[in-house]
């Protein structure tokens, strides 16, 4: 069928499929031609065969590339999950509820300005090295953008909504539920999107805590190895991942929010 | 000894800061009672049911409800704001439940109001769709309808029906004037089309403003229903547009 929807689909496949392609191609003639040399800079190419090696290979690092991405994937998804089960219901009952607001708002404060990678020793003291310091760092990151997209949706609820339900004899537990979070909603799945992201990104930081397995650690590796394909593949994996990822739950968010751009 | 109003405005004053919106209204409205409130743009008709349901509170005076503060959760009143007020979260039919789920009404009662309220808003086939995809009058008729299916005892209406085509406007107000016959209902109900508040009410309070007061308050005897080209009709009508053309 041809008209004006599958034609502006197309078209947009066309230009997203084309930007890649490019981006991809400079990359990968620019290292034919020599202009950058291959020890300094790796051919889309070569990271690709490096990928295929990984599959199976153990070395540099001591493990194959499944066994790294799992690991941490593992571990962004537990401090990601940790973070959006306690920040998305702290922001929205903050945003919602006056005392809530006043009793936790000075703590946010103080604990949103310290950046995830300074808790980083006071981290390894108190639960030692392993999967929980990781997963805490993680945590922290994804933490500050769930509780304040939370707070912020909620608290943009519409004054009329809240009247409608009010006077037809709402509680104020009522209104929590029946309009302040519905309508909260949008603001807080853009909330668990930046916090995904935060999650993602900090993970390499997350595991220079002397970790031994985890794409963080096949980069550091890589690095010492001298060995940039690793280092880019590593590099690769987070990013792709972080897409598919980030574009899943934009699925989840229309599936979840079907009233959302009707117009 | 008389009946207890159903509303009672008793030397109601109310300032937002300097301004001055009601000064020292008093007035009551009986059981059952269908009340036009006519006034010019800003003097104060909103502020009045906001304070008649307690969204906000007066600076002097009082209003009450049956005798007492107006309490949600025991009054069963409903409230069509001026402003749109669909909920865009949920489907046609789940904002008509809306208040009576509010209100714990059980589920066989709320689906036989659902059907009936649906059929008479003309909504029916649209049942699944979400406001955001209806036209701003159909979103109105949601609204009204969120509201009728409450059955309520007072019923408050601001501006309702300004969004509608003529053909809407005179189904919905026969709609209104129907539900007013079925439930017994006291409804007050904000206009600035004359003719339809002659065609509705029972009385009409006129207010004038800077600061707000009621100016009048006209009886409308005619019998229901009522016939808009009928002379008599047509007297009342000019009459009271005569009485505000010095606003
Ligand atoms: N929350 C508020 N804070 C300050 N001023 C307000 C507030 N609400 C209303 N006002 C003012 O009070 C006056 C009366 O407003 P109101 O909305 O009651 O008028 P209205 O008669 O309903 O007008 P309209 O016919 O345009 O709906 C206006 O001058 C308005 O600006
Ligand atoms: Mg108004």
């Amino acid at each position: 069928m041809y008209n004006e929807k599958t034609r502006s689909v197309g078209m947009k496949v066309f230009l997203n499929v084309s930007g890649l392609l490019m981006f991809f191609g400079i990359w990968e003639l620019v290292v034919a031609l020599g202009l950058i040399s291959e020890k300094k800079l790796v051919a889309p190419s070569a990271i690709f065969m490096t990928f295929i090696d990984k599959l199976t290979n153990v070395v540099p690092d001591g493990n194959t590339i499944i066994v790294h991405t799992l690991t941490s994937l593992e571990l962004v998804l537990i401090g990601f999950v940790l973070s959006c089960l306690i920040g998305v219901p702290l922001g929205l009952l903050m945003g919602f509820f006056k005392p809530a607001n006043r009793f936790f708002t000075p703590i946010f404060e103080i604990i949103r300005p310290i950046p995830p990678l300074a808790w980083i020793p006071i981290v390894i003291v108190v639960l030692g090295i392993g999967i929980q310091a990781e997963a805490f760092i993680i945590f922290v990151a994804a933490f500050v953008p769930c509780v304040i997209n939370s707070y912020t949706g909620i608290q943009a609820t519409s004054k009329t909504l809240l009247d409608v339900a009010k006077t037809a004899g709402a509680s104020k537990t009522q209104l929590f539920f029946k309009v302040g979070i519905p309508s909260a909603l949008p603001m807080v799945f853009t909330g668990i999107k930046i916090s995904f992201g935060s999650a993602w990104a900090t993970l390499v930081a997350a595991e220079m805590i002397a970790s031994t397995v985890g794409l963080g650690f096949m980069i550091q590796q890589g690095r010492n190895a001298v060995r940039p394909d690793i280092v880019l593949l590593g590099m690769s994996v987070i990013g792709l991942i972080g897409a598919a990822l980030t574009g899943l739950l934009s699925i989840l968010e229309k599936k979840a929010l079907p009233w959302r751009n009707l117009k | 000894m008389t009946e207890q109003p159903k509303v009672s405005a008793q030397r109601l004053t109310k300032k937002f800061g300097d301004l001055l919106v009601l000064n020292d209204v008093s007035f009551d409205i009986k059981k059952g009672e269908f009340v036009c409130l006519v006034g010019p743009t800003g003097c104060g008709k909103t502020t009045f049911l906001n304070l008649l349901v307690k969204l906000t509170e007066p600076t002097s005076g009082n209003v009450l409800i049956d005798g007492v503060p107006a309490d949600p959760q025991k009054h069963n009143m409903s409230f069509v704001f001026q402003e749109p007020s669909t909920f865009p979260w949920l489907t046609v039919e789940d904002n008509i439940k809306f208040n009576l789920e509010i209100k714990k009404i059980e589920k066989q009662e709320i689906q036989k109001r659902t059907e009936h309220i649906l059929e008479m808003i003309g909504l029916t086939e649209q049942r699944n769709a979400y406001p955001g995809q209806l036209s701003v009058s159909a979103e109105q008729r949601i609204v009204i309808g969120r509201s009728f299916a409450m059955y309520p005892d007072l019923l408050l209406m601001d501006e309702p029906y300004g969004q509608m085509d003529i053909k809407l406007r005179y189904y919905l107000e026969d709609a209104v004037l129907k539900l007013w016959r079925e439930t017994e209902s006291t409804i007050i109900f904000i206009t600035h089309n004359i003719e339809e508040a002659v065609y509705l009410s029972q009385r009409c309070l006129i207010m004038t403003p800077k600061p707000t007061t009621i100016k009048a308050s006209i009886e409308n005897p005619l019998p229901y229903p009522r016939n808009v080209s009928a002379p008599e009709f047509i007297k009342l009508r000019e009459q009271i547009t005569d009485m505000i053309k010095w606003w």
